[in-house]
């Protein structure tokens, strides 16, 4: 299976299975597609020469594109076939290793976001804070169930895990005190809106978080829309000073600035400007709402060209800003074309449900933040483990083969079948899948791609390093 | 004259792949829709 478009003046040919991305000129570009449908050589040379004869090209240049084709076939980088469908079936047999947990650390929050899935952190249910001993039970689960890994992977959440600061700091503690004894690596991660970020957590978080989530969604006015507190006042003012003491102090350690887009600002490439240039935050995400579709706020069909555009023109900014010497990360824009995720993760997804789960604040498992409330997706609790083994069985073979409607995407390695919470409520099924996300993600792969021929670009004017030229 | 340039792995991932030291997708930034494909591969012997 392959994937041609043309973006920003250049052709790109994705070849699926390989994972290889291709630049071509024009007459490549069109042979391509004349194989892909079908057509015999002889009718497609003959198309080609007659489109192309005002440019010159020749009997020759259309044997030489041909002939690097066939490089391409016989190489295993064009019309590759899928080799791994086999190997997804095997994924029932997988060991029941946990390796991540979302520790809900506080199912309350000192803001009041009317789009927040979580309901204000309170998970459909009751207000509450995880305290130290279920939290260090948590750990302790997470020890013994990990086998052989190393890097264990614990992110602070709720609601607002800093409503519960002082337990997150013993836990890190906790952890940092058997980490040698166990021969584990621990990767703590915080998700903050920014309220409670005193100095003393700042220092905290840039000494212990290897990763912090900071939610703004950019412009005061967008921002203060929805991510007010209990008295509706807008939060911009409160927390873009600590995000920026925050980052500042934090030197060369990952953070995003994580914001929500919705209906009522889809232009959201001013927000993710307004981030970067009057804020001074350079690692960025943007994320569209994911809400009941009968809410205002939520995305429409009529939304998704003015989305799709947003996107070309973040990503040709960014390719500005590159060249400026002034880059700035989007987090969906990073695509490592040579070591990105190996096979077996970009069929088996995030793993929600099997490696990775949520722990409440009373110490019940669930298969991520997002099932969390929902009785039905209870997977068990820290001390028994996991008791509903059915549930952890099928997310085990919740990966991108065994969703249907993925069968003739282009992108499916590189979503790994997407979310299965999102999947689950937009069709009932952890099976299904997320229609317009899938548009979305499409989109955001297609500008991500372009951006690296780019870059290619980029560095062969340089005299760098070029690619594989044929 | 090039026609064709190829910008850089997966069938040799199957075979050196799946070791698991690499961060959960969903705690990388996100938390609401997947970012597998943002990754890198920790695995350095791969």
């Amino acid at each position: 299976m392959i994937h041609q478009y043309k973006l920003n003046g250049y052709n790109i040919i994705l070849d699926t299975y390989s994972g290889s991305v291709h630049v071509t000129d024009d007459v490549a570009y069109d042979a391509v597609e004349g194989l892909d449908a079908g057509k015999p050589r002889s009718e497609i040379a003959a198309q080609l020469l007659d489109k192309y004869k005002d440019r010159g090209v020749t009997s020759k240049d259309i044997r030489d594109t041909f002939s690097d084709i066939d490089e391409l076939i016989s190489q295993g980088k064009l019309f590759s076939e899928d080799i791994f469908k086999d190997k997804a079936f095997d994924l029932k047999n997988r060991s029941n290793v946990v390796k991540a947990l979302c520790l809900l650390v506080a199912h309350t929050c000192n803001l009041n976001c009317s789009y927040c899935f979580a309901s204000q952190g309170k998970f459909h249910g009751q207000q509450g804070l995880m305290d130290f001993e279920t939290g260090k039970r948590a750990l302790d689960f997470l020890v013994e169930n990990s086998g052989l890994r190393k890097n264990l992977e614990v992110d602070f959440f709720g609601g607002e895990p800093l409503v519960n600061f002082e337990v997150c700091k013993q836990l890190v503690a906790y952890a940092r005190s058997i980490e040698k004894e166990k021969n584990k690596n621990f990767r703590f991660t915080l998700t903050t809106n920014g309220v409670n970020l005193t100095d003393e957590v700042i220092e905290w978080a840039n000494r212990e978080c290897y990763n912090v989530v900071l939610s703004l969604d950019g412009r005061k006015e967008v921002n203060d829309r929805f991510r007010v507190d209990k008295n509706g006042n807008g939060s911009y003012d409160r927390i873009v000073p600590n995000f920026q003491r925050l980052v500042k102090a934090r030197g060369e350690k990952g953070y995003y600035m994580r914001g929500t887009f919705t209906h009522y600002n889809t232009d959201f490439t001013k927000d993710i400007f307004h981030m970067a240039d009057d804020l001074g935050f350079d690692q960025l995400s943007m994320e569209p709402v994911v809400t009941d579709p009968s809410n205002p706020s939520a995305l429409t069909e009529e939304d998704l060209p003015v989305i799709y555009h947003q996107y070309e023109i973040l990503a040709k900014d960014m390719i500005r800003r590159e060249k400026e010497g002034k880059p700035i990360t989007f987090y969906h824009y990073m695509i490592n074309l040579t070591e990105g995720p190996c096979i077996y993760k970009r069929i088996s997804g995030c793993g929600s449900g099997t490696e990775y789960m949520a722990v409440t604040a009373w110490g019940d498992l669930y298969p991520c933040h997002q099932f969390v409330g929902d009785e039905q997706y209870r997977l068990g609790n820290i001390w028994d483990g996991v008791t509903n083994t059915d549930l952890r069985d099928e997310f085990k073979l919740c990966n991108v083969y065994a969703r249907h409607d993925c069968d003739g995407c282009w992108a499916r390695l590189y979503c790994s079948g997407g979310c299965a919470a999102n999947a689950y409520h937009a069709t009932g099924d952890i099976h299904g899948t997320y229609a317009y996300g899938c548009d979305v993600f499409r989109k955001r792969i297609e500008c991500a791609i372009m951006i690296k021929a780019a870059e290619a670009a980029m560095q062969a004017e340089n005299g760098q390093a070029e690619p594989e030229n044929r | 004259m090039k026609h064709i340039i190829t910008l850089n792995d997966m069938a040799k991932s199957a075979v050196t792949g799946g070791c698991g030291e690499c961060q959960t997708s969903c705690q990388s930034a996100c938390k609401t829709s997947c970012g597998i494909a943002n990754q890198t591969c920790e695995n350095k012997n791969r």
